[in-house]
């Protein structure tokens, strides 16, 4: 059977991310010295979410793959959104209107 | 996979039609595995984000008690072992497993590195009297809090650990059909399906080295 | 086709070599990697964790029969009504109709040789039953005193019962339930035959894959749960304990996101049962095909965004208790949909009032009133009063036994001819559907009266006022308990003595109706190739379809 490898990664493209992530690995921990306040935490995530989106994309080849795979992942994330999204909605009006807690 | 018994598709189970449905169904079952992975974590990164809402002053004093010379340098050992992985599959791929058996070796030598500076890390916390449990004792700001943290530091480093454990148990089982040539070009589900496993455990590390030991980090100027 | 020998005696359609007996001996069985056949191990499983979370069940209502407690002491009271919750929640409903009737059909139904992964399959059934045999060891020991929710600081800080041993049971009955979702997941995405979209699939399927979208999501959130809770137990490592600065409320949200959705896993299936059943028995298509479809997801999806109106009176925000309350009426809408539908199915269809049939209305009936008291209890300022009352029991009695073991059974019932090649005694299991459906109503309808009146659940004592609803109750469960043991006994009796099936005894339309029955271990003389839609009654009047597979 011939070997189609339209859908094979080349090492030019595991390599380069791989520094790209190591680019963005020094990013993460240098601006962790940096005094950004509530800044901080959302810079941390947002290079986090970076790099997993390049080890998911080049990485484990969803590139490649049919669209429902894309679908599968964002799915979880969503519901894992509303785990967040509406239990921090509990804690964070437990004080309001002086009701306590 | 059991090969088909006429031995004309070696590697198609028999209860699918070809080689593209097997794959797709491995890909697939493989992601949802993975899915279900994340809302498992995801429990975890809940109880921290809720903590260090509430006890930012802890989450960052206990923060700064790890190290983050060692973090730093374990986030690169497993990146580069989420390198060597992407290289073995594409080995299989490409139907060389010499190659193939070389870099899974390369992952597991990286995950063993890894889990290596782990025990370290773990047993200097132990030393710390910072494991939760009878002997815990957390002096600084925040301590009355620390404790929660600590359990989180080790409940999600330890959940991480132990998957990787499992992911190189795993991957020593796939040498030896590797070196064999059982993985061709059309059939070697278990190889992409492993290495998915495996970058999934270094994108659960990706987030947990900031959250855990970046938190605080500019207090130390 | 038919054995030759026997042709004179036996049914076109069945087969007297099928997957039952192509190969014998105790091996065959415990490492088949066929899905019919695991879904025969499953069924053995179910109803051996069914009959002891029933044993339970009988004890409870012998001791609520007079309001002193004096059969069981208090601490005895709280192990059984633990053990019940446990042994029929996570046992029993989560794993049965997708277990037995799921593992048996989806592949017939899609035209498939088996599912996406058999050996997975098979190590579902086994990790169902090493986690079921942990907690049988606890109940052994005394079981677990908690009540199957676990609330913190009881379960973490003062039990002194076997916890970590039940959640650990519970936790790698998690995996099974997992793995037999992905499983289905992916069968119905890449399996599917030749000709069969989405949307000419049976109903039955959809409800299938909802249900396994559930089991991904919500089951690992339970895994993570189990695992805190261990952890605060053995460790005190503080997230739920106020001591530390944790919240037992936190606990509370965990264990929802997943139960809540998990009513929903004991649901969709027995739904999607009843819509097989009344398109098979009004001789039509399901009214509003693609609705029921889509409802079956929107009931998986919005069942995932309500789980803290369990919380209510837990000291949770007011303030999310609100959006709680108000999403929660919207995850009605999709199973009033369904409801509607079969209804309007059965308007001028041509019904037939088979043994499937009678559980099949028997469910609608049931669902309507425990979805409406579930709305009752989804109303913030209502629930402040009937919550941990008995209308909250009766509640979830009406929509876990009336309808999902309802549902269950309606299916046992409308595939037993192709799952055994045997039918079962007419009258007998008409019979036993109505003491079913009358047994069951006679046993909770009363605790309707009782919460209302005030009377609190997971107590083994109540004011003597309350005696003469709680013998209602009673007496109607040993109803009920006749009309489970009456099929017991028919459906086995059947299996020797019942006349043989043939292919396709109800003149059902679907894949699992075009091979023998039982069917061959291929599940297809030949693979089929779908060209109809779902339910195409009206159209197979125009053309015979060959029997005999």
């Amino acid at each position: 059977m011939s070997t189609d490898t339209s859908h094979i990664s080349s090492v030019r493209t595991l390599v380069a991310v791989f520094l790209a992530l190591m680019v963005f690995t020094a990013l993460t921990t240098a601006v962790a010295y940096v005094d950004l306040g509530a800044g901080s935490t959302a810079i941390a995530l947002a290079i986090a979410f970076t790099k997993a989106s390049l080890v998911v994309w080049f990485f484990m080849n969803v590139r490649f793959n049919t669209k429902l795979i894309p679908v599968v992942i964002l799915g979880g994330l969503f519901f894992l959104l509303v785990l967040f999204v509406e239990t921090f909605a509990d804690y964070g009006s437990r004080g309001w209107f002086g009701n306590g807690r | 996979m059991a090969a088909d018994p006429h031995g004309a598709s070696p590697g198609l189970a028999h209860h699918f039609d070809s080689y593209e449905q097997q794959k797709e169904s491995a890909t697939l079952g493989m992601w949802l595995f993975i899915v279900q992975e994340i809302l498992f974590f995801g429990g975890l990164f809940f109880a921290y984000a809720l903590f260090r809402w509430k006890y930012p002053v802890a989450f960052n004093h206990g923060s700064l008690h790890l190290d983050v010379t060692l973090g730093t340098f374990n986030t690169v050992v497993l990146i580069a072992s989420s390198l060597t992985v992407a290289m073995a599959v594409r080995s299989a791929q490409l139907a060389r497993p010499k190659r193939l058996v070389g870099f899974l070796l390369g992952t597991a030598v990286l995950g063993s590195i890894f889990l290596g500076v782990k025990a370290y890390e773990y047993h200097h916390k132990w030393v710390e009297h910072l494991v939760p449990g009878p002997g815990f004792a957390f002096e600084g700001p925040g301590a009355e809090n620390a404790r929660i943290f600590f359990s989180l530091y080790f409940a999600m480093t330890g959940l991480h650990a132990l998957h990787m454990v499992v992911g190189i148990a795993i991957l020593l089982f796939l040498l030896k059909p590797a070196w064999q040539g059982r993985y061709t070009p059309e059939s070697h589900n278990l190889v992409e399906g492993f290495g998915l496993y495996w970058h999934f455990v270094d994108i659960i590390w990706i987030f947990l080295f900031p959250l855990l030991y970046l938190a605080g980090r500019h207090h130390i100027l | 086709m038919n054995d030759s020998k026997s042709a004179t005696t036996d049914p076109p359609g069945y087969a007297p070599v099928n997957y039952l007996n192509e190969t014998w001996g105790l091996k065959s069985w415990l490492l088949t990697l066929d899905h019919k056949r695991i879904g025969i191990l499953y069924l053995i499983s179910v109803s051996f964790y069914f009959a002891l979370g029933g044993l339970m069940a009988a004890l409870i209502r012998i001791e609520l029969a007079t309001p002193q407690g004096d059969l069981v002491s208090p601490d005895w009271y709280n192990r059984l009504f633990t053990m019940h919750g446990v042994m029929m929640i996570f046992f029993f409903l989560i794993p049965a109709v997708p277990g037995v009737l799921g593992n048996f059909l989806l592949p017939l139904m899609i035209g498939a040789k088996d599912v996406a992964f058999p050996k997975v399959n098979l190590a579902s059934w086994y990790l169902y039953n090493i986690g079921a045999l942990f907690s049988l060891w606890a109940l052994l020991h005394g079981g677990v005193d908690t009540g199957w929710t676990f609330y913190t600081p009881l379960s973490t800080s003062y039990s002194t019962t076997h916890v970590i041993a039940v959640g650990l049971g519970i936790f790698i009955n998690g995996f099974s339930s997992i793995l037999a979702g992905v499983n289905f997941m992916v069968t119905i995405h890449r399996m599917r035959a030749p000709g069969q979209g989405w949307f000419r699939l049976p109903l039955f399927v959809w409800g299938i894959y909802a249900t396994s979208l559930i089991q991904v999501l919500g089951t690992p959130v339970l895994a993570i749960t189990i695992l805190l809770l261990a952890a605060e137990r053995l460790f005190h490592i503080g997230v739920f304990d106020p001591r530390y600065g944790g919240d037992p409320v936190l606990f509370q949200h965990f264990f929802w996101f997943y139960s809540h959705p998990a009513v929903y896993i004991m649901i969709l299936p027995a739904m999607g049962v009843i819509s097989e059943i009344v398109a098979a028995c009004a001789r039509k298509r399901i009214f509003g095909y693609k609705f029921v479809a889509f409802a079956s997801v929107a009931i998986a999806t919005l069942g995932f965004l309500v789980w803290a109106h369990h919380m209510f009176v837990s000291g949770m925000s007011v303030y999310a208790g609100a959006v709680f309350s108000i999403l929660t009426m919207f995850v009605a809408v999709p199973s009033a949909v369904k409801v509607f539908n079969w209804t309007a199915t059965l308007y001028k269809g041509s019904v037939v009032w088979e043994t499937p049939m009678l559980y099949a209305l028997g469910f609608i009936g049931v669902f309507v009133i425990g979805g409406l008291t579930g709305t009752m209890l989804a109303t913030m300022g209502l629930d402040a009063h009937i919550h941990d009352t008995y209308f909250l029991v009766a509640h979830f009695h009406y929509v876990m036994v009336g309808s999902a073991v309802m549902g269950f059974l309606g299916g046992i019932h409308f595939w037993w001819p192709k799952i055994t090649g045997r039918l079962y005694p007419r009258f007998a299991s008409k019979f036993a559907a109505i003491v079913v459906f009358v047994g069951f109503n006679v046993t909770f309808f009363p605790q309707f009266i009782l919460g209302y009146l005030g009377m609190p659940r997971r107590y083994h004592t109540y004011p003597p006022e309350f005696q003469t609803l709680n013998v209602m109750s009673s007496a109607g469960a040993t109803i009920l308990g006749v009309g489970y043991l009456i099929p017991m006994l028919y459906l086995l009796w059947s299996l020797k003595f019942g006349p043989k099936a043939s292919a396709n005894p109800w003149g059902a339309v679907g894949l699992e109706w075009e091979t023998t029955s039982p069917p061959p271990v291929a599940n297809f003389a030949k693979s089929p190739v779908v060209t109809t839609e779902a339910y195409d009654y009206a159209a197979r009047a125009a053309r015979e379809v060959p029997v005999g597979g």
